[in-house]
Parts: structure tokens; sequence; C-alpha cells
């Protein structure tokens, strides 16, 4: 009872607490730079809406919680779904056993299309055979290029990572760069290894690997940091996902090294460091993209019967570079968050 | 000092380890063993057989400079290990921690950014935020009486979701603005993220708050009532809440500390990197826990110290830069650091057998 007595005597301290915090909030320390207020608005791409009745497309992705590509790609399908009259019904799950069942899910639900990432389309094959039973017409998109016709998709909408990689190490050579590093934010992720081992392809220089732990930040710095210390003759720094990238640059600070940074995947900060010219080039596959013509695909194939890549060729989404020459039309839309 | 009589700080070895020296047994244990019985001793040789190893065997490490980077990424773990290891000490642990860093960073950036208010605005709402949040867990912990394991998986997951879902619905994207451009930051920049010069070598200003955080938790551990307490509640609850210990105020606080850490190094987080990722800091917690565990702390509670987990998270930060120093085959990047983290961990155990054998 003294318990509960106490709890209560602390309650006024939070309010306290609670209520200078508004106050200050309130009481005029507003920044006179920068936040919301400096941010242009403004609505994403719309066209229009199609007037065929309403059908049911489920996306169902590997992503993991809170990353910056995944959602790019879901606003993408959001676009396409709101003009083409498509509810859409969006599931992911890292572990491949939880996206089996998410498209089993899907099937259950006896929706009128299904979209689905082959990242490990081994134990994808099953749940993509009961759709295939059940007539539901599958589509693949950005990973799951090298698989998606023995699983019996209809088409497939990506990047080919190795392919992305190639043309990466080609770029590297084209700026002169002698050896570099590629950054791995998760260990054991197969479509990050295929870009690192395209870029080794063409590269003449030499490259090393790198792993870092993706979910700590100061973790990627001081290890990046580490490395560039380690070999002094590394003179560009290849990172896999835009927020490492922009972690990479200070490595290259603290470090003292001349090391240049690149990288695949955009976001807004990223474009931003593109035009400061702190980082030298990204590498697109269009996320938006691979999320828009996955949904819009299904739309065609019910409404028209038609398929992209005639049901044979993979549609490919990428590599589009981003530099210094056209950064300034890409920021526009990475601003936005749907580049 | 009026300190309680009882558990007495972990000075002399675990407690309740055998008869008093009068016995005669123990009375002619030469100092060096009584020394290397302490609970951070053993650590203390693990990490320094670590450091030589990677001295001998990374060329680069020996250079000027080197060391910050291992002694920054060190203290980035060190900073959280601290209220993890004296929350272990107190009998309990947080499995939230790791996600709550985040949690704390992201309300800092997006009520900045949101209301567009000076950056320091968002700061404090998130250290009240930070504290609110222990304040639950040890809450609920001592209300409920449920294993605090249960109960901080619960916010664990709950803090998951809801750094992923409301970080969505403010900014639209799963990660926060750039508030790199607001007023206050540069300030902010400089107290959570500065860098100090000392000699040439770039220091990160987080070693120092490590440092400093270490010390005030040593003093308070074995120079003060509080500290006491803490041994006290992790020892034996009961027998500490019938000599008068505020058994529940004391865990209540303990899990505040651990989200003051939170709140510290999130703050660091998001003034060094000027966005936050939503889904980042899972995992972490175990990080925290290892190192306190390797520091010296029980997992059962009751023992351990403040300069132990100093050592464990140096020892991490050691291995994990140690091995990119030494430029081995990153393949093996995970399976060296289990080895050598065991390894020392090994060390630590056979340094205190040995002192604390007859």
């Amino acid at each position: 009872m003294d318990r509960s007595s106490r709890s209560r005597s602390r309650r006024p301290a939070l309010v306290v607490a609670m209520a200078t915090a508004v106050a200050l909030t309130l009481a005029g320390c507003s920044s006179g730079s920068g936040g919301k207020k400096a941010e242009e608005g403004g609505p994403g791409a719309s066209a229009g809406k199609a007037d065929t009745p309403r059908m049911t497309v489920a996306l169902v992705t590997h992503q993991s919680p809170g990353d910056t590509f995944w959602d790019i790609v879901r606003k993408g399908a959001e676009a396409a779904a709101a003009k083409d009259n498509v509810k859409l019904i969006y599931s992911a799950d890292p572990n491949a056993g939880n996206q089996a069942n998410l498209v089993q899910n899907a099937i259950d639900q006896k929706v009128d299309g299904i979209a689905v990432t082959l990242a490990k389309p081994d134990a994808m094959k099953d749940a993509i055979g009961k759709a295939n039973a059940a007539k539901i017409p599958v589509v693949g998109l950005n990973s799951g290029l090298s698989d998606w016709k023995k699983l019996g998709l209809l088409e497939f909408f990506g990047q080919d990572e190795t392919v992305a990689g190639e043309a990466f190490g080609k770029k590297l050579d084209a700026v002169g760069a002698k050896k570099a590093v590629c950054v791995i934010q998760e260990q054991g992720n197969v479509g990050l290894d295929q870009r690192c081992d395209g870029l080794k392809k063409t590269f003449s220089g030499t490259t090393e690997t790198l792993y870092v732990n993706g979910t700590d930040m100061p973790s990627v710095k001081s290890t990046i940091t580490a490395k560039l210390k380690q070999d002094s003759a590394i003179d560009h720094v290849v990172t896999l996902g835009a927020p490492f990238a922009l972690t990479a640059v200070q490595s290259v600070g603290d470090a003292g090294s001349k090391a240049k940074v690149a990288t695949f995947d955009l976001n807004k900060d990223l474009t931003g460091a593109i035009k400061k010219g702190t980082i030298q080039f990204a590498v697109d596959q269009q996320p938006y993209l691979q999320g828009y013509l996955a949904v819009d695909s299904l739309w065609l194939y019910k409404n028209n019967g038609n398929y992209s890549g005639g049901g044979e060729q993979p549609v490919l989404t990428g590599p589009a570079f981003v530099d210094s020459s056209n950064v300034d039309r890409v920021a526009e839309f990475a601003t936005k968050g749907t580049r | 000092m009026s300190a309680a009589p009882q558990a007495g700080p972990a000075v002399d070895g675990p407690p309740a380890s055998g008869p008093k020296d009068t016995d005669g047994r123990t009375a002619h244990r030469p100092p060096v063993l009584r020394l290397l019985a302490r609970p951070e001793v053993g650590v203390f040789l693990g990490a320094m057989a670590v450091l030589v190893f990677f001295l001998i065997a990374a060329p680069s490490l020996r250079q000027g400079g080197s060391m910050a980077t291992v002694l920054y990424q060190s203290s980035t773990i060190g900073i959280m290990a601290l209220p993890v290891a004296l929350l272990m000490i107190g009998g309990e642990f947080d499995l939230s921690s790791g996600v709550a860093v985040i949690t704390s960073a992201l309300t800092a950036s997006m009520l900045s950014y949101q209301l567009t208010v000076n950056v320091w605005t968002g700061v404090a709402v998130a250290l009240v935020l930070s504290l609110a949040v222990g304040a639950l867990n040890g809450w609920m912990v001592v209300r409920t009486r449920l294993p605090s394991f249960l109960v901080t998986l619960g916010t664990f997951l709950i803090l998951q979701g809801v750094n992923l879902a409301v970080t969505k619905l403010v900014t639209r994207n799963v990660a926060s603005d750039d508030i790199s451009d607001m007023d206050g930051f540069g300030q902010a920049k400089k107290v959570f993220a500065s860098s100090v010069d000392i000699g040439g070598v770039q220091v990160k200003v987080t070693v120092f708050y490590w440092l400093a955080f270490a010390a005030l938790a040593t003093w308070v551990l074995l120079r003060t009532k509080y500290g006491n307490w803490i041994f006290a509640v992790g020892g034996s609850k009961e027998s500490a809440r019938a000599v008068g210990v505020p058994v529940d105020f004391t865990k209540i606080t303990l899990f505040m500390l651990v989200g003051f850490g939170g709140w510290f190094t999130g703050m660091h987080n998001l003034f060094s990197f000027n966005t936050v990722q939503s889904g980042e800091g899972v995992g972490q917690e175990l990080i925290y826990i290892a190192a306190a565990v390797i520091g010296g702390c029980l997992l059962t509670g009751g023992y351990g110290s403040a300069i132990g987990p100093v050592f464990g998270a140096f020892m991490f930060g050691m291995v994990n830069q140690g091995i990119v120093f030494a430029g081995w085959n990153p393949d093996w990047f995970k399976t060296f650091l289990g080895a050598m983290l065991l390894g020392a961990v090994l060390i630590n155990l056979w340094v205190q057998r040995t002192a604390t054998r007859r």
C-alpha cells in the first residue's frame, strides 16, 4: 500500500515534465531553419483512376522492418493500386518460411493476383505452386531473377544484381579507381553478395569485402574507419544501401583518408549528398518502379491479358546511375520518398 | 559511511563464499590472489590479452588514431553496458534497451522536425520519454512480479513496432528526416557527438562520457547507500526488504537509469548521423548484456562491478575492430568474434577460479 502512495507522489513530477516540454515547444524556441516548414509539400505521382471492376492484389515481400528501400517499393505498389482501382494487401517477413505462409494467407483470401519477392526461392516453391493450382496469377519482383520462370511466375520486374554490380565495376574503372572496398551490411544476403561479385568481375582494380553490423550505425562507422586505416591504398568505398553511404562519408573523414564514396540504392538524403559532391554516384534499381509495375501488370493481365516481357524475359528496372549530371531531376522525386 | 552492513560491495570476492577470515584457512591468502578475485580483474586480463594479441597481429592498429577508433566503438557499447550492468547487479535485466535507444533518437528527431522547433526541445522530450519507458518497465516488474525477461520482451516488441509505425505515420517514410540544418543542432552535436583533439588524434567525446559515467557508477556502487541497495536487492530481495531497503524504488530507478543510457546513446546516434532508420537497434540489447556478463556481472544478480563492463565493452570493441585491422578474411568475421570472446571469457573464468582456490 505504501507502494501505491509513492507512485502517486511521483505522478506530479511527470506532469510537470510533460508540461515543461509542451511549454518549451510553444514558447517560441522554434527553429529558424530546416524542419517541416522548410520541406516542400506536394502530392506523389497520380494519373486518374481506372473504371475497371475492383480487384484485390497481395504484395508479399521479404522486407525487414524499418528499411527505407522497401518503403519505396510499397509506395510504388500503392500508387499503381490507387490508379487501377485495386485493393492492395501488403505483408512482409524476412524469414522465408513465414513469407511462404503469407502467400498461403493471400491464397486463402482468394485474391485476384499475387506479387512476390523470391529472396529464398526454394522456400517459396510450394506456396507458389498452390497459387498456380488455385489459378491465381503470380508475378515476381526485386529478387529471384534466375528462378522466376522455373517456379511458374507470369512475369518478373527487377534488377539483375550481378549486372548492376558489373555496371558499377565499369563505372569505377571510368572514374579511375584502383582499390575498392565493398561494404556488406547484412552477412549472408545473396543479392548483396551478387553485387560485390559483379563489381569484382568488371572492375580492373582490386576489391575487398567488408562486413558491418547494419543495425548499429556507430559500429558501421568505426568498422569502415578501421578498414580505411588498415589499408590506406583504398580509394573508393562502395556501400550497398543509401544510409550506409552517408555513414561511410564520416568514416572517410575520421580515418583521414582520401577515399571517395559511391553506393547502390538511393534515398532523399543521398541525393543531397550527391549534389554536394560528398558522394560520387549511386546505382538506382528504381524500387518504386518494381512495386508499381508488379501491381500494374496484374491489372493488365486480368483486364487485357497482357504479359510484360512476353512471359519469357524479365523486365529490368535497373541499373540506372544517379550522379551530378542528373541528380537535380532525381532529387525532386527523392524528396517525396518515391525515388 | 553509514552504509548498511548487509551484502557489502563485492571487493572481497563473491558474497557468502565461506567462513570468515578468523577461520584461518583464508587468512594467509596472498594479496595478489585477493586482488585477482575481484570481479573486474579477470576481464581486465582478458581484455589486455586481446589487445596484445591484436597489437602483434595487426600492424595498422599500432598507428596513432587506430586506438581512437577502437575506443569509439567500445564507448558506444560501454555507455549502455554500464546501466545494464547495474540493473543486472540489482537482479533484473532489460531486453528493450537496444530498441529504446532508437525510440529516443526518433522521438527527438521527429518532434523537432515536425513542429519545426529548436532541437533541444526534442532532446528534452526524448529524455522524459526514455525515463518514462524505464519507469514503466520497472513498475511493471515490481508490480506484477513477473520475470523482467518477460516484461521487457514485451516492451522490446512494443517499441520495435512503435518505432516503425509512428515514424511511418509521421514522416511517411521509415527513416526520420535530416535535422542537421535546424537551430540547436550544432550545439547538440558538440555535446553528444563531437571529437577532441589529443596530440593530433581525434578522440570521440563518447569515450570521455563513457569513462566519466564508469567512474561515477563505481563511486555510487561502492561508496553510497544506493550502491548497497543495488547489491542487496540483487542478492536477496526478501532479506533486503526485511532490513528496510526500498526494493521497489531501487529496481524502478535502475530501469530508469537504463532509460537514461538509452537516451544518451540515442542522442549520440542522432547527432552523429543526422537521421535515424526506424529498424535499427534490434540485437544490440544482447551485446550490452554480453559486455556486462563478460565484465563479471552474474546473470543471477547480486554480484559484479561497474569497471568490469568497461573492460567487457572494450573487449567487444577491440575484437570487432581488431579483426578488420588485421585484415582477416571477412567471411569468418562472426566466427572470429565469437571465438575471441569465448576465449577471453575463459581466461576471465580461469583467473577467477585460480584466485579463489585455496
